[in-house]
């Protein structure tokens, strides 16, 4: 019994992190109805960014999570002028196929790079010991620094006047220009944002597990399920839904084998899409 | 639809096509056409969904790879005539569409593109789990399986005819679906699915069916391509790549024109393997791809025959 309360535990900590890559894709999706399948490979670039500063530069593995963030937001800026600004109002075919060719781009470029072999970047942390069952130190602090960056987000979107002038955007494009908001630049902004939360959850998640340059994938199709769940263009239901599939993933380890896990997720997914298009949480609510 | 130049001029280039190789006696030219006949057939095919409809399916490759596991273990453990399998595939594959198109063609636009991708992911997991179906390792065929064909040697041109075959009947089908009351059904969807529906057009059915038809050609070539290979596992049976690809094809040639997916698919394959074997490009496949996909995405999103029909339309008369 003990031991399924502390697989839950895990599977709630490393939820967290999925969280947090969720927000950077149901943001955007939020603002402006594209889904950015460039997302696996921006998380694989946190990675990265973590394997450069730690182990090219020699700098505590922390110090990667500013720099993700801030070259995560340059970066998606970059990226909203190329790839999505001239799909903005076009048929939803477009924007997807846009990043999915950003997608394709930074998955060759790194695998040119770098290869397709693993790569691991040890992360020092003292853990917590509890009735026997060790709750790993970089589990927790990864749960704790993805729920203060969501706090961020949190107060960037509801404190601050561009948190405001995103919101209204989200609501209606129109209308926000018409009261003198600069949408393009707003919307240019959200998507520096929404890749910034990308990035860095992928930071986070090669300090905990091992990495390469195609894991990237994995997280987006689990961001997918996790934005899903959570309901779409919704950040803090991306958080709860993160927490949920954690959740699902540490009730169901000690119970199948690790090769299922996966057939549960999507199953979950397919239906939960089918049954609940606006979000399991939305329909809660109702 | 006989009585029209297009659909003899279809059948007269695949004849040449099928003719090509046999004539000059080039197996490896006979191999490099297959794998674009292959292509071909999962463009054209999914051109019926993307283009005539307007949905995108990013999971069209599992129709291709469970086409290719049914048929494999019908030939493999079953010993049944492997045309025989590849058409059981191909009608297992369509009906098992036609029920989960009904379920998930309720969603539209992005949310359907995702959960093409659900299912892709959770079939290809699935299937990574079935033991009958050799788990991870996949399934491997005899070397007798290719007996009734003649031994490999004859069957691996069998199959090659075949798969011209069915790339024939699925540039046939495109143009005969594009010429019917049901293809204008489906192009109404695309262009405005809410008018097509209060017009009369029974949007849902119609979706479903064009997801069901668009399985069943891919799922036959599937059976008889891994046929071919002689094996098949899944992460070569559900690329998500190879699904993009044929997207990328269909976009480069035209979307919602008939032998637009078809150019398109022929160029990118075979240029494909010029940029494999040209040593310079071989890391940065992926990435012309892409910058591609982008540029066509972003300046032409007509694709060529697009483009061709802008600067001379009266190419629309007789180009399709």
């Amino acid at each position: 019994m003990v031991g399924i309360l502390a697989s839950v535990i895990d599977g709630v900590l490393v939820g967290a992190v999925y969280g947090l890559a969720a927000m950077g894709m149901t943001l955007i999706w939020g603002v402006m109805n594209v889904f950015n399948l460039a997302h696996g490979p921006i998380i694989m670039l946190g990675m990265f960014v973590l394997y450069l500063v730690a182990t090219a530069f020699g700098l505590p593995p922390y110090a990667a999570i500013p720099a993700t963030i801030i070259f995560g937001f340059f970066f998606g800026v970059a990226l909203y002028w190329i790839a999505v600004h001239r799909m903005i109002g076009r048929p939803e075919l477009m924007s997807l196929l846009s990043t999915f060719a950003v997608n394709l781009i930074l998955i060759g470029l790194g695998t040119a790079l770098w290869t397709t072999s693993p790569y691991n970047v040890p992360v020092e942390m003292p853990g917590v010991t509890w009735q026997g069952y060790t709750f790993t130190g970089t589990h927790i602090v990864a749960a704790a620094l993805a729920a203060v960056i969501a706090g961020l987000l949190y107060l960037l979107l509801y404190r601050t006047r561009i948190g405001k002038a995103i919101r209204a955007v989200a609501n209606n494009r129109e209308a926000a220009e018409l009261s003198g908001i600069p949408t393009t630049q707003v919307l240019s902004f959200a998507f520096g944002v929404g890749v910034a939360l990308a990035g860095v959850s992928g930071t986070l998640i090669a300090t905990l597990f091992p990495f390469t340059v195609l894991s990237g994938e994995i997280y987006q199709l689990k961001s997918f399920v996790v934005t899903v769940l959570g309901g779409l263009g919704n950040p803090a239901g991306a958080l709860m839904g993160g927490i949920a599939l954690g959740l699902v993933e540490g009730l169901a380890t000690p119970f199948m084998p690790v090769s299922w896990i996966p057939i549960v997720e999507f199953g979950l997914f397919v239906l939960c899409l089918i049954a609940f298009p606006r979000g399991l949480f939305s329909a809660l609510k109702r | 639809m006989w009585r029209r130049a297009f659909p003899w001029v279809i059948a007269s280039a695949a004849l040449l096509y099928a003719l090509f190789p046999y004539v000059t006696n080039d197996v490896q030219l006979r191999e490099s056409l297959l794998l674009a006949a292959v292509y071909i057939i999962l463009a054209s095919n999914l051109n019926l969904v993307i283009g005539y409809a307007g949905y995108v399916n990013f999971g069209n490759i599992v129709f291709f790879g469970l086409g290719g596991y049914i048929c494999l273990y019908l030939v493999n453990d079953l010993q049944w005539p492997v045309i025989l399998a590849a058409l059981a595939g191909a009608a297992g594959v369509s009906a098992l569409a036609l029920v989960f198109g009904l379920g998930i063609l309720r969603l539209r636009g992005a949310f359907f593109a995702l959960a093409t991708i659900g299912v892709n992911a959770a079939i290809a997991q699935l299937v990574t789990n079935f033991e009958p179906w050799g788990g991870a390792t996949g399934i491997y065929l005899a070397i007798d399986a290719y007996e009734p064909l003649g031994g490999p040697m004859q069957a691996l041109w069998t199959i090659y005819l075949l798969i011209v075959g069915l790339m024939a009947a699925s540039l046939l089908a495109s143009y005969a679906i594009r010429n019917s009351k049901f293809g204008l059904g489906l192009i109404a969807i695309g262009e405005n699915e809410n008018a097509a529906a209060v017009l009369g057009v029974p949007t849902p059915l119609y979706k479903a069916l064009i997801y069901s038809a668009s399985a069943f050609l891919p799922a036959m070539a599937g059976g008889l391509y891994f046929f071919k290979s002689g094996i098949i596992e899944p992460g070569g049976a559900f690329s998500l790549r190879t699904s993009i690809e044929a997207i990328v094809m269909v976009m480069l040639g035209g979307s919602g024109t008939v032998i637009g997916p078809a150019l398109g698919a022929f160029l990118y394959e075979e240029s494909r393997g010029y940029l494999l074997t040209a040593e310079a490009f071989s890391h940065f496949q992926l990435v012309i791809a892409g910058t591609l996909l982008l540029m066509i995405v972003t300046f032409v999103p007509g694709g060529l025959l697009g483009f061709v029909h802008r600067w001379w339309p009266r190419t629309r008369r007789w180009l399709e």
